[in-house]
Formats: C-alpha cells, sequence, structure tokens
C-alpha cells in the first residue's frame, strides 16, 4: 500500500462517516420541519431533540475533518477546488450556518420555537446535500477549464448536466432514506410506537428512490465518464453486494422486525456502494488534471500526518465510545426518562 | 477589474470572517476553565452558588461554541476557497498542526456533549467535574495548534525553495518555529484574560441592575481576581511578544512604533499622530521602546531605513499596537484596583461609575483582542508568508468574491445580534434568585 492510497482511504472513510451522521442530522431536520408543517410536531421533535442536540457538533468536526485532511495529503485539491468552488460552497457555510444556530438558538438557547425558524432548518436539510453534491459531479470532469493556467467552473455546463441533477437527487433521497432508517431505530427504542410507525413510513417511502436514483448516475456515468464507467463495471458485484444489503434493510424495515440490523445493514450497504465508487473512480481525484499521485504532499509530511491520525484516532474512538454508550445506547437517556441538559 | 481587487475582497472577506470568529473562539477557549474553576470551588467550599454560577455559565457558553463552530468551519474553508495559491504551498508544510487541530475540535465537541447533558446524572460532582477537563484541554489545543500556523507564517521555516520547488520539507521544524513561544503563550493567556473580564462585566451589570445578590458578588470578585492574574501575565509575554519580533520581524515592531531610523537608546511612541517622518502630539517614553526590544535602555532597535519601501507594513498599525498595549495596562491596574479594594472593603468599588467601569473590562478586552490580531496580520503585510509569498500571489482568481463579503456581511450579523437576543432571554426567563430558591427546596430530597 502506497501513502497515497493510505491518505486518500482515510479520507474517504472520513467522508463516509459524515455521510452518514450528516444525513441523519440533515434528515431530521426536514421530518421535523414537515411534522410541524402537519401537526404532527409533537411525535417527532423529542426524539430528534434528544439524539441530535448532543453530537451535532461533533458531526460537523467530520466535515472540517475532510476539507482539512484533503488540503493536508493533497495540497493541489486547494488550487483546483479552492479556486472553482467560491460560490457553492459559501452557499453550503451559509445552509450550514443556518443548521448551527438552529441548535444553538432554538434547542440549547432561549427555545425559539418559531415556525419560520424550523422550516428553514428543515429546508437547509435538504439544500445542503444538493449544495454539496455537486462536487462530485465536477470531479468527473468536463466542468472545469483551464484559462491562462487558471481553472474556472462552467456553471452553464454544470447546470445542463444530467449527470449533476441526478446526483443532486440521489443525494436528497439517500438522506432522507439513511436518516429515516436510523430514527426508526431509535424512536423503536425510545419506546415510542407512533413516531417508530411514521419513520418507518418514510423510510420506506425513500427507499425505492434511493435505489433508482443510484443506478440512473450509473448509466448517466457511461456517456458522459466512459473510463469511469469502465472501472465501475469492474467492480460490479460490491454494487451487487450493496444492492443485497439494501433488499435486506428494506426487508426488517417492512417486517417491522429488528431495526437495529436494518440500520447495520443499510450503512454496510452504502458502505460498499461508496468505496465502490471510490475505487473505480482511483487515481483520479478530478478527471483529467489531477491524481492522487500528482497532487500528493511530501513524503515526510504524509508519514507526519499518518502518525498523527493514529495517535488521533487513539483519541478518539474511546471517546466516541463514551458518547454513543451515553446518548444512543443508555435506555433511560433515550426514553426520555432523564433529562441533564446543563 | 484587476488581480488586486480580488486580493482586495479576500482580505476584506478574511478580515471580516476572523474578526468575527475570534470574538467566539476566544470565549471558547477561556470560559470552560472560569467554568472548571467556579466548579472547583463550589465542590470544595461546598457551596451552592459557585456551583450554580458554573453550571448558569455553562448554558451560556454552549450558545457561543456553537456560532463558534460555524464561524470556525466558514473560516476553514474559507482559507482554501480565498487563498488557494497559498494554502497550495502552506499545505505542503503546515498541514501537520492543521490536522491535529482537528482532532482537538473532535475531543473537545465530545466531552462538550457529554458535560452539558449530565449535569447531576453522576452521584459524585467531581466525576463530572472531570468531563470538563477535556473541553478545556482541546479548547485551549485547537487555539495553540492554529496558532503554530500563525506563526509559521510570520517566520517561516522547516523547507527549502530549490527552483521555485519546496525541498527538505520538516513538518516538525516548521511547527516549531520561531514566533511559536511568545504568540501561543500571549493567546492563551489573552483569552483567559478576556474570558474573565467578559464574566466579570455579566456579574457587574447584573449588581447594578436591580439584584444585590450575594451571588453575583461572589462570581464578580473571582472573575476579577482572575482577570487580575492573566492581565499581569499578558503584559509580561507581550512584553516578551515585543523582544521576538525585534529578533525575527523588525519591520512589524518599527512600523508599530514609527521607528523610522536604526536607533539605540530609542523612544517608545505612544499615540501622536504622523506628519512625514515626523511624529507629532505624541508621547515619547525615552528608552523604553530599546527596553521593550532588548531588554537594555541602550540597545539598537532596527528601524524602517533598512527595510525597502515596498516590504514595509501599513503605519496606521501603530494606532492598534497603542489600543492593545494601553488597554492592557489599564486592565491590569483597574483590576488590581478592585481585587485590593474588595479585600480591604474600599467604599468605591459599589460606587456606580466604578461600576460602569467593571462592566466595560470585558467589552474593553475583546477590543484588545481585536486590535492584537489586526496588528499582527497588517503588521505582517505584505507578506501572506514572510519572506516567501505576498498577500496578493496567495490569493484567489476567482471572481464573486465581493458577493460573497455581502452574504456573510449579513450572516454575521445575524449570528451576531442572534448569540445576544438569546443569551440575554435565556438568563432574564430563568433568573439566579428563583433557580436558587428552587434548588434550596429540593435539596432536602436531593440528599442521601
Ligand atoms: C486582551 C488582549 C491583549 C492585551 C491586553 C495585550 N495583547 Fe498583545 N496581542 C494580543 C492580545 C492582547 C493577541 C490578540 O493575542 C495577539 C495578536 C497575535 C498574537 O500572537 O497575540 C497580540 C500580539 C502582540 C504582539 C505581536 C506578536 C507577534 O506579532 O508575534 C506584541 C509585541 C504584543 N502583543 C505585546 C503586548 C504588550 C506589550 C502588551 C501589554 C500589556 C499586550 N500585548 C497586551
Ligand atoms: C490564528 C488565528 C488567526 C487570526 C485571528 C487571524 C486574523 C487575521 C486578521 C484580523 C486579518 C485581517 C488583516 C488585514 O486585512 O490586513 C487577517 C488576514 C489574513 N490572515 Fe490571518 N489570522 C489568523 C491565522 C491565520 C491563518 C492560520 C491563516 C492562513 C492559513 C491566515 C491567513 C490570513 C490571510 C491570507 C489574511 C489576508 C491578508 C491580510 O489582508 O492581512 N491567518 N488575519
Ligand atoms: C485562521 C484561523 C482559524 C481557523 C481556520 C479556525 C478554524 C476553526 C474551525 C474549522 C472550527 C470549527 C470546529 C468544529 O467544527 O468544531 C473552529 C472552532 C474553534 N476555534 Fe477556530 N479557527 C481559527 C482561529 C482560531 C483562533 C485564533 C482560536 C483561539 C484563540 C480558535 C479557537 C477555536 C475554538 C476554541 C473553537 C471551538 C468552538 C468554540 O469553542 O468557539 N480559532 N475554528
Amino acid at each position: 500500500m502506497t501513502l497515497e492510497i493510505i491518505g486518500i482511504s482515510v479520507l474517504w472513510l472520513f467522508l463516509f462517516l459524515y455521510v452518514i451522521v450528516a444525513s441523519i442530522d440533515f434528515g431530521a431536520g426536514f421530518f421535523n420541519a414537515y411534522s410541524a408543517f402537519s401537526d404532527k410536531q409533537h411525535i417527532l421533535t423529542g426524539v430528534i431533540q434528544r439524539y441530535l442536540s448532543p453530537v451535532w457538533e461533533v458531526t460537523n468536526v467530520f466535515f472540517v475533518f475532510f476539507f482539512v485532511g484533503i488540503i493536508g495529503f493533497f495540497p493541489q485539491t486547494a488550487f483546483y477546488y479552492g479556486t472553482t468552488l467560491l460560490v457553492p460552497a459559501s452557499i453550503a457555510l451559509i445552509l450550514l450556518a443556518i443548521r448551527g444556530s438552529y441548535y444553538a438558538f432554538a434547542t440549547y438557547g432561549a427555545k425559539i420555537n418559531h415556525r419560520g425558524y424550523i422550516y428553514m432548518y428543515g429546508l437547509s436539510g435538504l439544500l445542503l446535500p444538493a449544495a454539496l453534491s455537486p462536487v462530485l459531479a465536477i470531479s468527473e470532469g468536463g466542468f472545469m477549464r483551464l484559462e491562462g493556467g487558471q481553472p474556472s467552473l462552467d456553471y452553464w455546463a454544470l447546470f445542463t448536466s444530467p449527470l449533476m441533477w441526478s446526483i443532486v437527487v440521489l443525494s436528497i433521497a439517500a438522506v432522507l432514506y439513511i436518516s429515516a432508517v436510523f430514527l426508526t431505530w431509535y424512536s423503536w427504542k425510545a419506546g415510542d410506537d407512533k413516531a417508530t410507525d411514521l419513520l418507518r413510513k418514510y423510510a420506506l417511502i425513500w427507499a425505492g428512490p434511493t435505489i433508482i436514483t443510484a443506478t440512473g448516475i450509473i448509466f448517466e456515468l457511461r456517456g458522459h465518464n466512459p473510463e469511469h464507467y469502465a472501472n465501475l463495471l469492474d467492480l460490479w458485484w460490491m454494487f451487487a453486494l450493496s444492492f443485497l444489503l439494501f433488499l435486506g434493510t428494506v426487508y426488517l424495515v417492512w417486517k417491522r422486525r429488528n431495526y437495529g440490523m436494518a440500520f447495520i445493514l443499510l450503512v454496510g450497504q452504502f458502505f460498499t456502494a461508496f468505496f465502490a465508487y471510490g475505487a473505480s473512480h482511483y487515481p483520479y481525484l478530478l478527471y483529467p488534471h489531477l491524481t492522487i499521485y500528482d497532487s500528493f504532499t511530501n513524503e515526510s509530511m504524509a508519514i507526519a500526518l499518518i502518525i498523527a491520525f493514529i495517535a488521533g484516532l487513539g483519541l478518539l474512538l474511546p471517546s466516541l465510545y463514551l458518547l454513543f454508550r451515553l446518548f444512543l445506547f443508555d435506555k433511560d437517556y433515550v426514553k426520555g426518562k432523564s433529562d441533564y441538559h446543563a | 477589474m484587476g488581480f488586486e481587487d480580488v486580493a482586495l475582497q479576500s482580505r476584506i472577506l478574511t478580515l471580516m470572517t476572523l474578526s468575527f470568529h475570534i470574538i467566539y473562539a476566544t470565549v471558547g477557549v477561556g470560559v470552560p476553565l472560569m467554568i472548571m474553576i467556579a466548579q472547583w470551588v463550589g465542590i470544595r467550599k461546598n457551596d451552592e452558588h459557585y456551583i450554580l454560577l458554573a453550571r448558569r455559565w455553562a448554558r451560556g457558553f454552549v450558545i457561543t461554541v456553537a456560532v463558534g463552530v460555524v464561524t470556525g468551519t466558514a473560516i476553514g474553508l474559507q482559507l482554501s476557497l480565498l487563498w488557494p495559491n497559498f494554502m497550495q504551498m502552506a499545505g505542503n508544510v503546515i498541514a501537520l498542526p492543521l490536522f491535529m487541530e482537528v482532532f482537538a475540535f473532535f475531543f473537545e465537541a465530545i466531552f462538550l456533549g457529554i458535560y452539558l447533558y449530565t449535569w447531576d446524572r453522576f452521584e459524585d460532582q467531581r466525576k463530572h467535574f472531570l468531563l470538563l477537563i477535556p473541553v478545556a484541554l482541546g479548547a485551549a489545543a485547537s487555539s495553540v495548534f492554529i496558532t503554530i500556523v500563525n506563526s509559521f507564517m510570520n517566520a517561516p521555516q522547516g523547507f527549502e525553495v530549490l527552483n521555485g520547488e519546496l525541498v527538505n520539507i520538516s513538518p516538525l521544524l516548521a511547527m516549531f518555529s520561531p514566533a511559536v513561544p511568545t504568540k501561543v503563550a500571549h493567546v492563551l493567556s489573552t483569552a483567559f484574560m478576556t474570558s474573565a473580564f467578559v464574566l466579570a462585566s455579566i456579574a457587574a451589570y447584573r449588581l447594578m441592575r436591580g439584584s444585590n445578590h450575594i451571588y453575583h458578588k461572589k462570581a464578580l470578585f473571582l472573575t476579577m481576581k482572575l482577570g487580575l492574574v492573566f492581565s499581569i501575565a499578558t503584559a509580561i509575554i507581550g512584553d516578551f511578544s515585543g523582544k521576538y519580533l525585534a529578533e525575527y520581524q523588525p519591520e512589524k515592531l518599527a512600523a508599530a512604533e514609527w521607528h523610522f531610523e536604526t536607533e539605540s537608546e530609542a523612544d517608545l511612541i505612544l499615540f501622536g499622530i504622523l506628519d512625514g517622518d515626523e511624529a507629532k502630539y505624541a508621547i515619547r517614553i525615552p528608552y523604553a521602546l530599546s527596553i521593550l526590544a532588548h531588554g537594555v535602555p541602550d540597545a539598537e532597535v532596527i528601524g524602517l531605513n533598512e527595510f525597502p519601501e515596498d516590504e514595509i507594513p501599513p503605519l496606521w498599525i501603530h494606532y492598534l499596537f497603542d489600543t492593545m498595549v494601553t488597554l492592557g495596562m489599564w486592565l491590569a491596574f483597574f483590576s488590581f484596583v478592585f481585587v485590593v479594594g474588595a479585600w480591604r472593603g474600599w467604599p468605591i468599588i459599589t460606587k456606580t461609575w466604578f461600576r460602569w467601569l467593571t462592566v466595560m473590562s470585558g467589552p474593553l478586552a475583546m477590543l484588545a483582542i481585536q486590535a492584537g490580531w489586526w496588528f499582527t496580520e497588517v503588521g505582517r503585510q505584505p507578506w501572506i508568508l514572510r519572506g516567501y509569498m505576498k498577500t496578493s500571489e496567495g490569493a484567489t482568481t476567482s471572481g464573486n468574491v465581493d458577493l460573497m463579503i455581502v452574504l456573510f456581511a449579513g450572516l454575521y450579523v445575524i449570528l451576531g445580534i442572534g448569540t445576544v437576543v438569546v443569551l440575554t432571554r435565556m438568563y432574564k426567563r430563568n433568573p439566579v434568585e428563583e433557580e436558587l430558591a428552587m434548588r434550596e427546596s429540593n435539596k432536602g430530597g436531593e440528599e442521601e
């Protein structure tokens, strides 16, 4: 294994973790807003606030980890992506600010439960994946031009690209699906039958669109980036595995059985698909300009970063374990029996 | 529309985001320590007031942290968006502390979540107290790491440039540049000092507006004592920072002091206005600059005449430096008077005008922080990486930065107002007297 591969694998893994935890967070906000809209708020709010409030800052750090890490391991990405993504990334920042301030002002603070705010918070959960996921489309190439050595983004090509829109739709459907499956499990643990039923329904509704758009993207790629498409087909067995896991989740949720297992299968489904996608993208970070090899940092920095990563992980894993034990696996807390907020 | 324009716009946006983030970041570094001290005193003295103090501070703290996280994420991403050329280069040499900072964030965020949601969950208060240590450590560590990055920009080392290529890179050497000791120490002590004064301001304000409760008196006395300790530390470390500048960034010190010619027995110039090369209406303290720079009155201090015209920082940083130092001296003096006064029972410290001065100490300390950062960042100009890369070379070439300035300005205004409104509302709805009374009545039930 080369240092380049270690670096990109670490980053890809953390991006994957961010996708899962952030999806839960984004989707929950949307369901919360939707239920406020249809006057079912009391069903979901409790579940959502009990789980999300203590952990959203941790969720955010996964994102920070990714963009700091990619600049560290692959500094040239700063040049290509940094120059071109000013507008989309700034929009994503504003949306993140809406979410962060909702936690700060509405759930921790003075309990401002203004409806407009709840809707904004919910909507930002849908818009964020839509703002972040085009980066995946851009990385497929064809949307970035080099003018006098300076990269710039071809917005027109991007916004008229079916590939970009399929990725956006997939990201939204996936967010809602991941979130619904997780929250079904969480509310089932909380012994909240009403919320479980409602969320289970959402999970089943969003399963279809998720798998359809995911398949659609593979076909979009055939026209857009044949090289990537061919690599994807070589890994067909991973996607097949992912699809089986998907069926497993849907089956369990459908049968109202073992929601915990259903969520684990879902993580497996996304894990295999995400890594198959990443592996087939190899070695490009940006078709055709940038590969992980020519953008890689120097060897001494790479080694230093990997050592720091291992040391950091040694600190992180026990702390995360403690956090989850207290807020995810603690029966009394989950059920809302004990409220120890400062 | 030239290249210069975008660089200027990028500077403005960076300045805006950092200046806003630094308010929350300072509170984020300092307040956990204050909470820790209050909770510790409470446990030791078995005094419910201090425990409640810690708890109420913690409640407000969550809100500032959340906004700090939002603005920090903004500046973190903006560094790459606005300074892609710089970050590409810096990524090769100084990525290590940036990366380590993320782990500090993780650590802080995780334990903060746990700490906040486990009040009274443990039988033994001390266990809960222990959870705060990683929060304070994580916050301090994140400021240490980011300050290390900033130090590198001021005194780059740990690499060589050969035909435009970076070679011989040593991440550890880059991390421990000569600017690190004074910068890190000064940033930490000012964060502690400022947080203490901010909390003192709140207590003083409550004492003036209605509530003469002993709870606020205890809070005020405790925070003023801490403010005194850290402001003395700040002044001492600030003196070392001056010596660092004289040695490694003499142009910054010379510009701050309007010191045009290299000379020994140099005067320190305070305030004044510049008329050509002449400082008018200024206070001159003989030998003081030589002492600040080298510790002896007859030392030679390098002047601006030794630098090329286009490498001299803007001279208005003089005012920033003066603002910071004056405020630092004032706050040390004022908190000294307060602490001695409170201890000896001087009547003036309860006078309204004196209370108003106490209320002002928090905002003034925050102003000093801003002045300090502006001084050191503007004083590094025209360099983004001193001696290697000019700020204009580091900037993005992307258009639309102007639009982003407007967008983020709006965001910060909303977040700023939101913070103030939410914090005041939160404390108004739940006054301390009521909470104390409630805890009293619960007491019988709670104790084993
Ligand atoms: C409450 C805030 C505060 C106060 C009262 C002071 N400072 Fe300060 N100062 C800072 C807040 C600050 C800062 C925000 O923390 C800076 C900006 C960058 C840095 O490293 O620290 C800083 C930088 C800074 C520098 C530049 C260091 C560099 O560029 O590397 C010098 C020379 C001093 N300070 C000196 C002093 C002196 C002699 C003070 C006398 C009391 C003083 N400061 C009070
Ligand atoms: C440690 C915390 C830091 C603070 C509080 C801080 C503060 C500031 C401030 C107030 C300015 C505005 C000065 C001006 O416009 O002239 C500024 C400028 C700038 N800072 Fe820093 N800075 C910090 C660290 C960094 C780091 C780590 C980087 C990059 C990796 C950086 C990059 C810049 C750049 C590129 C500018 C624009 C140049 C300029 O206009 O001065 N800063 N910073
Ligand atoms: C260029 C300068 C800076 C950058 C790029 C930066 C970056 C960040 C980022 C990305 C976060 C959010 C982390 C999360 O998601 O939890 C953050 C938060 C934080 N930053 Fe900054 N930061 C800078 C300057 C500073 C300075 C100068 C300090 C301290 C003196 C500081 C202290 C903190 C702290 C304590 C937090 C945690 C949130 C809080 O408690 O308010 N940062 N910063």
